[in-house]
C-alpha cells in the first residue's frame, strides 16, 4: 500500500510566464517548485514529506508491533547486551603479502561495451570491497564510471545463478562438459555446420584467438556478436567514409571548440572517462585570463553531456542529420541542402561552424552514438575539413577482435534459427530474448534450435528458454583480457576464487575447442600471452603487466586514412527523413543500461543524472508536448507504435525536444532477481530492426491512471537562496569576484558560536561546479566506501534515501530550453555546526581538525540535528535498511566503516576512515601527511576532478589553491556556519554571435 | 465532605516514596556492580581455547618476543594471530607428538585453520590501531597486562571507553621508552610523570580525544 499522491495539474502556460526573461533569471529544480505546489512547500519546510513517519506496509506493521512489544519488554536490558563470543581464524600458511587489517589493491579491468576500463580493486582479507580507477590505464586515469563502482555489488548479488542446470535439474559442470564434448565430435567431422556461438562485443585477444582457432578447425561454425547497445553506427559510418574498419577517438585536451551531434561523449562509450578528464581540464579556470573550451551540443534525448554545453539545441533524433548537413554546408562542404531549418537554428549552426573553422585544428565534431551511420560518415568528412584528423581526432585500426555489425548479425542469426540451420546455440552472457528487436521474436526463433546453452551470471529471459544454464564468473572472479578504446591491453585479474561453481567465457570456449573442461582461465590466458608476447623473461614481464594493469606498447598506432568523399555524399543523397508528428526515441538507461544492471540496488536507487527518477523509467516529454497532449507528470500514458503498445508513467522533462518522447530501455525485466522485479516497463517491445533508436509516427494517449514515480528532485530543497552561482566567461573576466557577491557577507562582530581556532590541520573540500558533469559516480563510490544502505522505492518516495551525497540538479531560464546545472551536496562540515548544538546526547561533535564527527553508538535518534541542519544533508535510518542477513552482501562491506543500524543518524564524514589511515601511516613513517595522499571516495572516482580534499591550513595544498580561486563561494554562509565545503561557481562560455534568449541578470 | 483517604495512607505514601528511592538507588548500584563485574566485562575470565596455549611458557619460559607471532603489530591496526605455520616452525621439531598439540598438527595437515576464541574483543564500532600505539611508546602490557604470567590468556582491563580516555588524557602516566614497548618486565619508574612528559614531547604524541579517532 503506497501512499497515493494526487496527480498535480500544472498550468504550464503560467509557469512559462513566471520564467519570462523580463523577470530575471531564476534557478529551479522542478515544476512543483515553479508552481509552488503544496507538495514542494512540504519538502521545503519539513525534513521529510507529510506522512513520512507513517508505517507503510500492512504486513510489516503487525511484525513491527510484535517487535516493539518485545523491545519494550527488553528495553531495560539493552545495556546488558553481552558481546557475542567471536572467533579468530588465522591462516594455516599465511600468504607473504597479506597483513591482517590492511587492504591490498589489485589491477584489473572491467568490461564496458566489451572495452576495458582499468581498475584497482580493493581487497580486505580476500574479499573485493571497492573498485577504484587505475591511474596508469588510458581509459581510467584513476577514475571510474558509476557502473564500475556498482559492479562489486553484482559479484555478491544473492540472486546470481549458482549451479549448472539442465531442464530445471541441477547438473555438474563435468556432466555438461561430457554432453558438449559428445556434440563437438560431430561438429569436428562436419566442419562445425550447425554450431553457433553468440557473444557480446569482444575485444579480448585471448577470446579472439580462440575464435580464430574455431574458424580454422570448424570453418562452418558461426560466431555472432550482439549487444543491444552497440557501436554499429560508428563502425558502419567508418566503413562508409574510409572503406575499412576504423576505430576513432577524440583528444579533447587539444580541442578548444567542440560540437556534439547528439553524442553523450562524457557519459557513454569506451572512452567516456578519458573524454571527461580531458574536457574538464579545459574548464578548470584557475584565473580569469585562462582559456576555456566551448561546447556546442545538439541533443535529442536528454544527455549528461548537454548539461555542460555552452550552447544547447534540442531537436528530434531525426533532425540531427539536418543540422549536420547545414553545418557541413556552412563549412563549404557540398552536401545537398537540408530540409527546412528555422532562422534561429540557421544562425546557430552558422555561428558554430564559423567558430569551429576559426579554431581549425583545435576543434572537433563528435557524432552521436545512436545516430545513423551516414551521420558518422559525414562527421568524418567535416572533421577532415576542420583539420581535426591527427590532432583532435585519432584513427587507429579496429580494436575489436573481429568487428561485426551487431544489428544485421542478429537478423541473420534469427533467420538461420528459423530455417533450422542452427543445431547448437551457445549464448555467452547477454539476454537477447529480452533485448533483441521485437519484430525478430528471438525467443520464438530460439525454440527452433535443438540444443540451447546459456552462460550467464543471472537467470534471465533468455536463460529460461535454454536447455543448459551455466553460471558465468563475474570479472572479479575470473581471468581474461580486454582492450581499451586505444587498443591498450589489460589483463582481467580476479580477486577471489569463484563464489559459485561458475565458468568464464574463455573456459567455455576452451571446452568447445576440444579441451577437457578442466583447464582454468588462468592457464588459458597466461598461455596465450606466453606465446603472443614474445618475451624472453615471460614470468617477469607477466608479473609487471599484472602489477601495472596495462600491457606496455599495446596501444594501436595512429593511422592516416583518407575520407572517400564521394561515397559519403552518395550515402547522404540516398537518405530521406521520414516526416512524423511525434517521434519515439529509445536510449539505454543511464543506470541500468540495457537491463543488465536491473538487479543492482545501488544503480536502481541512485537518482538518474537528469531526471532524478529512481527505480523506474518513464515516458519523457517536453512541457510543450505534454501541454498539447494534455499530460501531467505521473500520469500513465499509452504509447502506441504500429501494432505494439505499452503503457507507463509520463514525466515532463524541461529541455526535452518538442514533438518527441524518450523512453529508456532496460526496465520491465520479466525474469530478474528480487531487486529488479517490478521496476519500470519494457520499452524493448516497441523497438524494431527498422527503427532501433528512433521511430516516427508514435501515438501517446493519456489514460486516467497515475503512478507515483519515486523522484528525488525536490528532496532536501533549501529555500530561495542563491545556492548555485553561475556567470559567463566574459562577466567573470570583468568581475572575477561575482561568486562572493551573490551572498550577503555576514557581519563579523555578531556571532553566537564560540570562536575556535584550527592551528594544526584543517580539512576542507572544494567542488568545482564548472567541471562537475553530474554523472553520479561519486554517489555510487560513496555508497560503496561507506556501507550505505539501499532503502527501496517506497522509502525513496518518502524522502528516506540514505545517500550521503546528493546531486542537486537545477534548471535555469526558459521552461522549454533551460540550462542545466549540477551541485553535489554532502555534509558541509561547518566550523560552527548547527547540528552539534542541539544533540541532547553529544552524538555529534567537533574534532580538532574541523570535522563534524558523528558517533553512531551514542545516537539515540532524536533527529534534532537533521532538523537543525540548513543543508539537509543528514540521513536517518528509519528502519533497519542495511541487510544484516544475506551472507554474500556482508562480504562487500568495508570493514573500516560501521554498518549502521536502525534509529541512527548518519552523514558524510569526509571519509574519516581514510583520513585516519593516512595520518597513522604518516606517523609510522615519521613524516607529515602529504597533500593529495588522502582522497575521499568521491574525489578519487570523479572523472572530472571536480572534487578536491585536503588541508586548507597548508597554503601549498591543492584545496587551498582552489579556495583562493575567485570563483570560490560557500552556501548559506550568511548563517555563519563557516562550511568547510565550498564551491567554485559555474561558468559558461557562450558565443557572442549566438543571441541568447535571456541574459543572467540576478540570482534566484 | 468525608475524606477520601484514611490518615494512615500518608505513612504508606511516605514508605512508597522511600521504597522508590531505595529501588532506584539499589537498581543503579546493582547495574553498576554488574557492569563492572567479570561476568559482564570479562576481566580475568579464562576462555576455553582449542589448544591450551600458555603465554607464560612461551614468553616467560622461552623468552620469545611478542612480534615472533604477532607480526603485524608494528604496521597494521591488527596485531595478527599467528598462522599454524608459525607454531609448526618449532613444533615440527619439538614436542612433535605431544597430544596437546594434536589440533595444531591436524590444522597443518588438513589446511583447516585453528579457531581461537577472542579474548580482547572491542565492540564493532570501535576502531583501535595497534601500530600507532606501539610507535608512540605504549607497551603491550599496558593494555594486555602481564601476559608472561598467564598460563591461559585473559583480559586484565575492562577495555571500556574509560580505559582509553584515561590514557588519551594522561598519556604521560603510561608512555614508556620505545625500546621498552615489548618488554614484559618494564615497571613505571618513580619519576614516570616527568619522564612521561618528556617522552610525549619527544615522540610527538597527540592523544586525540576526538570521537572520530576511534568511532567512524
Amino acid at each position: 500500500m503506497s501512499k497515493e499522491r494526487a496527480l498535480r495539474a500544472f498550468d504550464l502556460q503560467s509557469l512559462r510566464e513566471k520564467l519570462s526573461p523580463q523577470r530575471g533569471r531564476t534557478y529551479w529544480k522542478s515544476l512543483d517548485q515553479l508552481a509552488e505546489t503544496e507538495e514542494f512547500q512540504d519538502y521545503l519546510k519539513h525534513e521529510f514529506p507529510a506522512g513520512a513517519d507513517t508505517w507503510l506496509d500492512p504486513v510489516g506493521r503487525r511484525r513491527f508491533l510484535q517487535l516493539m512489544g518485545a523491545s519494550l519488554a527488553f528495553a531495560g536490558l539493552t545495556n546488558c547486551t553481552m558481546q557475542p563470543e567471536e572467533r579468530i581464524v588465522p591462516y594455516v600458511r599465511a600468504p607473504e603479502e597479506v597483513i591482517p587489517g590492511k587492504p591490498l589493491f589489485y589491477a584489473s579491468a572491467i568490461p564496458m561495451l566489451g572495452y576495458a576500463q582499468g581498475t584497482l580493486v580493493e581487497s580486505h582479507d580476500g574479499r573485493p570491497t571497492k573498485v577504484e580507477g587505475n591511474p596508469k590505464h588510458p581509459a581510467s586515469l584513476g577514475a571510474t564510471t558509476l557502473h564500475a563502482q556498482a559492479s562489486v555489488l553484482d559479484l555478491y548479488d544473492p540472486d546470481r545463478l549458482t549451479v549448472t542446470t539442465n531442464a530445471g535439474r541441477v547438473r555438474s559442470w563435468e556432466v555438461f562438459a561430457a554432453t558438449l564434448t559428445n556434440q563437438m565430435e560431430r561438429y569436428r567431422l562436419n566442419g562445425g555446420k550447425g554450431l553457433c556461438i553468440l557473444t557480446g562485443n569482444v575485444t579480448s585477444p585471448t577470446l579472439g584467438r580462440q575464435f580464430e582457432q574455431l574458424s580454422s578447425a570448424m570453418p562452418e561454425a558461426r560466431w555472432y556478436q550482439y549487444e543491444p547497445v552497440n557501436l554499429d553506427s560508428a563502425h558502419e559510418g567508418g566503413r562508409m567514409a574510409f572503406g575499412r574498419d576504423v576505430n576513432t577517438y577524440y583528444r579533447l585536451d587539444k580541442a578548444k571548440r567542440i560540437l556534439s551531434l547528439d553524442a553523450d561523449f562524457l557519459f557513454f562509450g569506451p572512452a567516456c572517462i578519458r573524454h571527461t578528464k580531458d574536457f574538464s581540464a579545459q574548464r578548470r579556470m584557475e584565473s580569469p585570463d585562462q582559456e576555456m573550451n566551448r561546447l556546442y551540443m545538439v541533443e535529442s534525448a536528454p544527455t549528461v553531456t548537454a548539461a555542460m554545453a555552452d550552447h544547447r539545441l534540442a531537436v528530434r533524433h531525426s533532425e540531427v542529420l539536418d543540422i549536420a548537413r547545414a553545418f557541413a554546408r556552412a563549412l563549404g562542404i557540398d552536401v545537398p541542402e537540408s530540409s527546412a531549418l528555422d532562422d534561429a537554428t540557421r544562425t546557430w549552426v552558422q555561428a558554430a561552424a564559423d567558430d569551429l573553422k576559426e579554431h581549425g585544428g583545435a576543434s572537433v565534431v563528435i557524432p552521436g552514438e545512436f545516430q545513423p551511420p551516414v551521420l558518422h560518415a559525414l562527421v568524418h568528412l567535416i572533421n577532415d575539413k576542420l583539420g581535426a584528423s591527427g590532432s583532435t581526432t585519432v584513427h587507429t585500426a579496429s580494436v575489436e577482435s573481429a568487428p561485426q555489425l551487431h544489428g544485421p548479425n542478429l537478423v541473420r542469426l534469427v533467420e538461420e534459427m528459423r530455417n533450422g540451420e542452427i543445431e547448437t546455440l551457445v549464448i555467452v552472457g547477454g539476454n537477447p530474448a529480452f533485448d533483441a528487436p521485437a519484430d525478430l521474436d528471438f525467443g520464438g526463433a530460439l525454440q527452433h534450435v535443438p540444443l540451447r546453452i546459456h552462460l550467464t551470471q543471472q537467470e534471465n529471459e533468455t536463460s529460461s528458454l535454454c536447455d543448459w544454464q551455466i553460471p558465468e564468473s563475474h570479472f572479479l572472479e575470473s581471468w581474461g583480457d580486454l582492450r581499451a578504446f586505444d587498443g591498450t591491453v589489460s589483463v582481467v585479474q580476479p580477486l577471489i576464487v569463484p563464489l559459485y561453481r561458475s565458468k568464464s567465457a574463455v573456459e567455455l570456449m576452451d571446452l568447445i575447442l576440444g579441451g577437457d573442461g578442466a583447464a582454468s582461465d588462468y592457464d588459458i590466458v597466461r598461455t596465450h600471452w606466453s606465446r603472443e608476447s614474445g618475451q624472453a623473461d615471460f614470468d617477469h614481464w607477466w608479473r609487471q603487466v599484472l602489477y601495472d594493469g596495462t600491457m606496455p606498447d599495446t596501444a594501436l598506432p595512429e593511422i592516416v586514412v583518407g575520407v572517400n568523399r564521394q561515397s559519403v555524399l552518395d550515402a547522404i543523397a540516398a537518405i530521406s527523413t521520414p516526416e512524423s508528428d511525434l517521434e519515439l526515441i529509445f536510449r539505454p538507461d543511464p543506470h541500468i543500461y540495457d537491463g543488465r544492471y536491473a538487479n543492482n540496488g545501488w544503480l536502481q536507487e541512485a537518482p538518474k543524472p537528469l531526471t532524478k527518477l529512481t527505480w523506474d523509467n518513464a515516458v519523457l516529454l517536453a512541457p510543450a508536448t505534454a501541454q498539447k497532449l494534455g499530460i501531467q507528470p505521473g500520469q500513465v500514458v499509452k504509447v502506441r507504435l504500429g501494432e505494439s503498445e505499452l503503457s507507463g508513467p509520463a514525466w515532463i522533462h524541461p529541455g526535452h525536444p518538442k514533438r518527441a518522447v524518450t523512453i529508456h530501455v532496460g526496465y520491465g525485466r520479466r525474469q530478474v532477481g528480487r531487486v529488479g522485479t517490478g521496476a519500470g516497463f519494457d520499452a524493448f517491445k516497441l523497438r524494431t530492426t527498422g527503427a532501433l533508436w528512433a521511430a516516427p509516427g508514435v501515438e501517446v494517449i493519456p489514460t486516467s491512471d497515475s503512478y507515483d514515480l519515486a523522484c528525488t528532485q525536490d528532496h532536501s530543497s533549501m529555500e530561495g537562496r542563491p545556492l548555485i552561482v553561475e556567470s559567463t566567461l566574459e562577466e567573470f573576466r570583468k568581475n572575477p569576484g561575482f561568486a562572493k557577491e551573490a551572498w550577503e557577507t555576514p557581519r563579523p562582530d555578531v556571532n553566537m558560536y564560540p570562536e575556535r581556532k584550527y592551528e594544526g590541520r584543517a580539512w576542507g573540500l572544494s567542488v568545482d561546479l564548472n567541471t562537475c558533469i553530474g554523472c553520479n559516480a561519486c554517489v555510487l563510490a560513496c555508497q560503496s566506501e561507506n556501507n550505505i544502505a539501499v532503502v527501496g522505492r517506497d522509502q525513496v518516495r518518502n524522502g528516506r534515501e540514505m545517500h550521503w551525497i546528493r546531486i542537486d540538479r537545477y534548471f535555469s531560464g526558459d521552461l522549454d530550453q533551460p540550462e542545466t546545472l549540477h551541485q553535489p551536496v554532502m555534509c558541509q562540515q561547518c566550523e560552527n555546526a548547527p547540528c552539534e548544538t542541539v544533540c541532547p546526547v553529544g552524538a555529534t561533535n567537533h574534532s580538532d581538525e574541523g570535522l563534524n564527527d558523528m558517533v553512531y553508538n551514542r545516537c539515540i535518534g532524536t533527529r534534532y540535528c537533521s532538523n537543525n541542519c540548513p543543508y539537509k544533508v543528514r540521513r536517518f535510518n528509519f528502519l533497519l535498511y542495511s541487510d544484516w542477513q544475506t551472507e554474500t552482501l556482508k562480504l562487500q562491506r568495508n570493514p573500516d566503516v560501521t554498518v549502521r543500524s536502525r534509529g541512527v543518524m548518519e552523514k558524510c564524514t569526509y571519509c574519516v576512515q581514510r583520513i585516519n589511515a593516512a595520518k597513522i601511516q604518516a606517523e609510522l613513517e615519521d613524516r607529515d601527511v602529504a597533500d593529495g595522499e588522502i582522497k575521499t571516495a568521491c574525489q578519487q572516482v570523479c572523472p572530472a576532478d571536480a572534487i578536491v580534499f585536503g588541508n586548507i591550513n597548508d597554503p601549498q595544498s591543492e584545496v587551498a589553491r582552489r579556495k583562493k580561486n575567485p570563483r570560490d563561494y560557500g552556501i548559506l554562509t550568511e548563517l555563519k556556519t563557516r562550511p568547510r565545503t565550498t564551491y567554485l561557481a559555474r561558468l559558461r562560455n557562450p558565443n557572442p554571435r549566438i543571441p541568447e534568449p535571456d541574459k543572467p541578470s540576478e540570482k534566484a | 465532605m468525608a475524606q477520601i483517604f484514611h490518615h494512615s495512607i500518608n505513612t504508606l505514601v511516605r514508605i512508597g516514596f522511600l521504597a522508590l528511592v531505595v529501588l532506584a538507588a539499589g537498581g543503579s548500584a546493582a547495574y553498576y556492580a554488574m557492569y563492572n563485574s567479570p561476568y559482564f566485562n570479562r576481566v580475568n575470565v579464562v576462555r576455553q581455547q582449542p589448544v591450551m596455549f600458555s603465554h607464560k611458557h612461551h614468553v616467560n619460559g622461552l623468552g620469545i618476543d611478542c612480534r615472533y607471532c604477532h607480526t603485524a603489530v608494528e604496521e597494521s591496526s591488527s596485531a595478527g594471530i599467528p598462522p599454524t605455520h608459525t607454531c609448526m616452525t618449532c613444533h615440527s621439531q619439538v614436542w612433535t607428538d605431544a597430544p596437546i598439540l594434536e589440533p595444531v598438527r591436524e590444522s597443518y595437515r588438513t589446511g583447516k585453520p585453528l579457531q581461537w576464541i577472542r579474548v580482547h574483543d572491542l565492540p564493532d564500532f570501535v576502531y583501535f590501531n595497534h601500530s600507532i600505539h606501539i610507535k608512540k611508546g605504549i607497551g603491550c602490557t599496558t593494555c594486555h597486562g602481564q601476559v608472561d604470567q598467564m598460563p591461559m590468556t585473559r583480559q586484565v582491563n575492562t577495555l571500556y571507553i574509560g580505559c582509553c580516555l584515561d590514557c588519551h588524557r594522561h598519556t604521560e602516566r603510561y608512555v614508556r621508552p620505545r625500546d621498552q614497548v615489548f618488554s614484559v618486565d618494564w615497571r613505571p619508574p618513580s619519576n614516570q610523570e616527568e619522564l612521561g612528559r618528556q617522552l610525549v614531547k619527544k615522540y610527538n604524541i597527540h592523544s586525540f580525544t576526538n570521537c572520530s579517532t576511534c568511532h567512524r
